[in-house]
């Protein structure tokens, strides 16, 4: 299995996510935002955390739209496998991978904590390693995680159970809880905490691990 | 020509800076402030001379950049 994981500049948690899924068997590449094209044969594409040109405009707005996130909006239209993780879920709503947008925390703090999330699904490639409402421990490291979506959208994320991860104390205001969102084919998953931070006994917490470890061995078999 | 775009959170999407600005106000013994919204201002120096085809431009970058139509929507002036 093959996984791309994007840098931009200002990203921070883009080596951890390297260590991270190589731990779990993938090949990784590094891709810089100024190349145009994906190396060949890419299966996924890790979107990292950290502030891309430093949050200038909104979140995630400047990164969307730099040149390697064509090929990446390309990939996943082509039924290709995206994960992004805090700033790169905010990169993947801005793209309009994923629907809705992350605002500012409703408490304006930026939060760092390990917080517990509840598995929503196990029916996608990401979660599948996990069991239907598993607590798993992993951290948060955000500004702008509070997930905004009205009422149609949200009725619509629950109805086809698009809903792949909530917050059991819910740090920042996010409509639902929600802590995480796949997008229709279940391929892409965006998600605001990092299990990247906890993949490794060294972190305090392996967690995260399951993640990794799930989609790189269903991408395997497929 | 130049062109200012205001960027402002959409009516119904709680704007926790704004609120915020509101309590520090009142803290400060500004009574009857009864909302705050916090937005953007950009300003644009543009080539383009003729009005209609600069705004049409100006509406297009905010639809694809400036703004985020998700939760926010614009207005443009220009000058």
């Amino acid at each position: 299995m093959r996984a791309a994981v994007i840098v931009f500049p200002g990203s921070n948690c883009d080596r951890d996510l390297r260590v991270a899924f190589e731990r779990a068997g993938a090949r990784v590449s590094m891709v810089w935002h100024k190349d145009t094209e994906l190396p060949g044969g890419i299966d996924l594409v890790a979107i990292p955390g950290g502030f891309s040109f430093g949050d200038y405009l909104r979140c995630g707005a400047i990164a969307a739209n730099s040149p390697i996130c064509r090929s990446v909006v390309a990939h996943a239209e082509r039924g290709g496998h995206v994960l992004g993780i805090c700033n790169g879920f905010q990169v993947l709503t801005e793209t309009g991978l994923l629907p809705g947008a992350l605002m500012r925390n409703a408490g304006l703090k930026f939060i760092c904590h390990s917080s517990e999330l509840r598995v929503e699904t196990t029916d996608s490639p990401y979660t599948a390693g996990y069991a239907q409402g598993q607590v798993i421990d992993i951290p948060v490291a955000h500004h702008d995680g509070n997930y905004t979506a009205g009422p149609d959208l949200l009725a619509r994320l629950r109805g086809e159970d698009r809903v792949a991860l909530t917050y059991c104390d819910n740090p920042n205001g996010s409509v639902g809880d929600i802590a995480g969102i796949l997008s229709e084919n279940r391929r892409v998953l965006g998600m605001m905490p990092h299990p990247e931070r906890a993949a490794d006994a060294g972190h305090g917490g392996t967690d995260g691990a399951a993640l990794f470890d799930s989609v790189v061995a269903q991408m395997a078999l497929a | 020509m130049k062109a200012r775009v205001h960027v402002m959170l959409k009516n119904g999407v709680l704007d926790p800076q704004g609120e915020a600005v509101r309590h520090a106000l009142g803290s400060l013994g500004f009574d009857g402030v009864d909302g705050v919204r916090q937005g953007k201002v950009i300003e644009l120096d543009l080539a383009e001379t003729d009005a209609a085809r600069a705004e049409a431009q100006v509406r297009d970058m905010c639809e694809k950049l400036l703004a985020n139509t998700v939760i926010e929507s614009y207005t443009i002036e220009l000058a």
